[in-house]
C-alpha cells in the first residue's frame, strides 16, 4: 500500500527522476503472513486432534449367582436394525415398544423411567443387526441421563421373540 | 487552535519483534506435533457427550473397521519390538532385527495375522500402504488378538486398552473384542468417541 501512493506522489512532480535512497527495510508482510498462516494450522491442529474417550468398565465373568432384583424395576432396551429401540420393563409378559434415538424418543422415555421408578436397572442388548454406533450412544444416553446402574448383556432367544411381533 | 500536520511517513511499523514470535510459536508447534500416521483404513469414530481426553502415551488401541476388520496399534518401540517377537515365538515365526525395527517404528496399526506379518514387514514403507489387510483372527479357536493384549500388558504394566471403532461396525465384531478382552481379565478399557457435533 505505501508503495502504491508514493508512486502517485511522484507523478505530480514533474517527472524528475531522483536517485531513489535504497531502504534497508524489505517488506516483510508476505513472510509474516506465511508465518501466521503457518501458526494457524499448527495451532488449530494440535488442539483439535485429541479424541474424547468414554471409559467403561465391564463386570468380572465368574460364576458367582447375579444379584437379585425387582423385575419391576428392569427396564430392557434391545438395539435393532436401523437404529430402533424396542424397550419393555420386567420380564413377564412384557409390553414392547418401539422407539428411537431422537430427542424425544429414547432421551424422554429415559427421563420418565428414572422418575418413575427410582431405583431404575437398565440392561442393554443388542441385536446382531445393530451397528457399534448405537452401543455409543445409548452409553451416551446413560451418562446424560445419569442413570447409573446399567448393563451391557447379550440377547436372549425370549428377546427375538418378543420382539418379532413388533418388527415393522 | 494549532492544526497538527498529518506526519505524512510511510504506514509501515516494526514488525521484527512480532514475526519473531510467530517464528518461534510456529516453531514449537511445528516440532511438538505429531502427525497421526496413515491409518490401513478409514474409521469414523461415532460421538459422544464424553469429555474425557485419551492419554498420549501407554496406549494400545484395537481398531475395528467398517467391514469388521480387527487392526492392532501400541505406542512404545520398545515394547512393540519385544511384544513383535514373543508373538514370533508363540506361533513359530522368527522376526529378525530389521523386522522387529521396522515394526517398531510403524505408526500405523496393523491388521494382519501373524503368519503374513513377516511377509509385510519385509515390504518397503510405500508398498505396504497398498496391502489389503485382512484383520487379525479372532475366531475362539484362533484367536490372536487375545495372544496380542496378553503380550502387550505383560510387556507394559501401565497399558490402558482402548477400542477405536468405526460408527458401521457391525455389533458382532464389536462384541467379540469385547469378549476377547473380558477374558483376558480387561475389564476396564475406553471407547474412543469424538466430540458431539449436532445436538441430538
Amino acid at each position: 500500500m505505501a508503495e502504491i501512493t508514493q508512486g502517485g506522489g511522484g507523478g505530480k512532480k514533474g517527472g524528475k527522476i531522483r536517485s531513489k535512497k535504497t531502504s534497508t527495510r524489505i517488506d516483510m508482510t508476505p513472510m509474516v503472513d506465511l508465518a501466521f498462516l503457518l501458526l494457524t494450522f499448527f495451532v488449530m491442529t494440535t488442539t483439535l486432534n485429541k479424541p474424547q474417550t468414554m471409559e467403561i468398565t465391564m463386570p468380572e465373568e465368574d460364576e458367582k449367582e447375579p444379584p437379585k432384583v425387582n423385575e419391576k424395576h428392569v427396564l430392557t432396551l434391545v438395539m435393532g436394525k436401523n437404529d430402533k429401540i424396542f424397550w419393555y420393563i420386567g420380564i413377564t409378559d412384557p409390553e414392547v415398544k418401539v422407539t428411537n434415538f431422537s430427542h424425544t424418543g429414547i432421551r424422554k422415555l429415559l427421563l420418565e423411567k428414572k422418575r418413575d421408578i427410582p431405583k431404575l436397572i437398565v440392561l442393554i442388548k443388542s441385536l446382531d443387526e445393530s451397528k457399534y454406533k448405537n452401543m455409543v450412544d445409548i452409553l451416551d444416553e446413560m451418562a446424560i441421563n445419569s442413570i447409573q446402574r446399567y448393563a451391557i448383556v447379550d440377547v436372549t432367544p425370549v428377546d427375538k421373540e418378543l420382539i418379532k411381533d413388533v418388527q415393522i | 487552535m494549532s492544526k497538527v500536520r498529518p506526519h505524512r511517513a510511510t504506514p509501515s511499523l516494526d514488525m521484527t519483534p512480532m514475526v519473531d514470535l510467530a517464528f518461534l510459536l510456529v516453531t514449537f508447534f511445528m516440532l511438538t506435533t505429531k502427525f497421526a500416521a496413515e491409518e490401513p483404513v478409514p474409521v469414523d469414530t461415532p460421538s459422544s457427550t464424553s469429555t474425557i481426553k485419551i492419554p498420549d502415551t501407554n496406549i494400545l488401541t484395537i481398531m475395528v473397521s467398517k467391514d469388521g476388520l480387527v487392526f492392532f496399534n501400541m505406542d512404545g518401540q520398545y515394547n512393540r519390538a519385544a511384544v513383535l517377537q514373543k508373538m514370533g515365538t508363540k506361533y513359530g515365526v522368527e522376526f529378525d532385527q530389521t523386522e522387529q525395527h521396522s515394526f517398531a517404528v510403524m505408526g500405523a496399526s496393523v491388521g494382519l495375522p501373524i503368519g503374513s506379518m513377516k511377509q509385510f514387514l519385509d515390504m518397503s514403507p510405500e508398498d505396504r500402504k497398498l496391502v489389503k489387510q485382512t484383520g487379525i483372527p479372532l475366531d475362539s479357536l484362533h484367536n490372536e488378538l487375545a495372544d496380542w493384549v496378553l503380550e502387550s500388558r505383560l510387556s507394559n504394566r501401565m497399558l490402558r486398552i482402548a477400542i477405536k471403532g468405526d460408527r458401521d461396525a457391525d455389533f458382532p465384531t464389536v462384541k467379540k473384542v469385547i469378549k476377547t478382552l473380558i477374558d483376558r481379565k480387561v475389564n476396564r478399557f475406553n471407547l474412543i468417541t469424538n466430540e458431539e457435533k449436532e445436538s441430538s
